[in-house]
């Protein structure tokens, strides 16, 4: 891994967290674009969960549909984080 | 000192919550080719669970560096929005205080910070103890997971690779049942994401997924 890839990876996350604190108080976002940056989270969990979960295991995209969809029941019936995680992996190891 | 200490303490279930992911994490990135020094490097550098686990997935793709830098900026934004939120009710701290917290800006340390009151029982050092337990946390677990990810068999290491799609979907779907439009938003980024993905590059067809489908929630109608 390349360190110029590294110092890149640091650069864009520590400052849009670090920026606000130099900011002025009085700084208006308008509104509409404040909606805008609130449906990032949502759109890029989507994104990053569809078609990305059909190669959990090459050539099965079976399998990691099977662990999402339990991932999913499990976190509706409000399963915590970590367990919803292992208890997905455990599905994997045993549909492999 | 005391209220430092505290917080530290009161990081309990956010440092339980951090260790398996960060094991899951160093587990991955062994099965990405990454060395232990470079897994935990990541962790010090990015301290992001999703962002991690994203370029991880990326590297092993293939993309080029340039998608997994915007991929990283794109998803880590909201952190800004977070910080914002902190900044606006730290205003007493001082600079140096800010700046700390707002570097370590999680989606559970923001949480927990947004859900508790700022007084003299939490002060700015109990949220300093409690975030910086927060990272310490996820370096040392990503350590242990990159030593972890060298001995396990690989079948294992094959299916830890869904842990990083079942904590999106965690984090996902209480977000989707406060409001269905959340629900919406997914979906179009997850259809836009996979036509895109036909023709241009998985990055490129992320970030261009993720901010079209962030559109939608500019034309919501009303409060939340």
């Amino acid at each position: 891994m390349p360190v110029l890839l590294l110092v890149s990876l640091f650069l864009v996350t520590v400052i849009p967290r670090i920026l606000p604190a130099f900011l002025m108080d009085r700084m208006i976002i308008p509104k509409r674009l404040t909606w805008f940056l609130e449906g990032i989270p949502y759109a890029i969990l989507g994104a990053l969960i569809f078609p990305g979960i059909l190669t959990v295991v090459q050539d099965r995209p079976w399998i990691g549909v099977g662990a999402g969809l339990v991932a999913t029941v499990l976190s509706l019936v409000r399963v915590p984080l970590v367990l919803v995680v292992l208890l997905s992996v455990s599905v994997v190891y045993l549909l492999l | 000192m005391k209220s430092f200490l505290k917080g530290m303490l009161a990081a309990v279930p956010i440092v339980i919550g951090y260790l398996p992911i960060a094991l899951a994490y160093g587990v991955i990135a062994t099965e990405a080719g990454l060395t232990v020094r470079e897994i935990t490097m990541m962790s010090v550098f990015v301290f992001g669970g999703a962002s991690q686990f994203m370029i991880v997935n990326m590297m092993l793709a293939s993309s080029l560096y340039i998608e997994i830098i915007l991929a990283t900026f794109v998803l880590n934004f909201r952190h800004f929005v977070m910080s914002f939120a902190m900044m606006h009710r730290l205003k007493e701290a001082p600079f140096f205080v800010k700046l700390v917290l707002g570097a370590q800006t999680t989606d559970e340390s923001f949480s927990f910070f947004s859900l508790s009151d700022v007084d003299e029982d939490r002060d700015y050092h109990f949220f300093l103890g409690l975030f910086m337990a927060g990272y310490l946390a996820w370096v040392f677990g990503s350590l242990l997971g990159g030593f972890v990810g060298l001995l396990i068999p690989s079948k294992l290491g094959i299916s830890f690779g869904v842990s990083l799609y079942a904590m999106f979907i965690a984090l996902l779907v209480p977000a989707v049942k406060k409001a269905m439009r959340y629900l919406w938003i997914a979906v179009l980024a997850m259809v836009l994401n996979y036509s895109f993905s036909l023709v241009i590059n998985s990055g490129f067809s992320l970030i261009l997924a993720t901010l079209l489908a962030s559109t939608l929630n500019v034309f919501k109608k009303g409060e939340v």
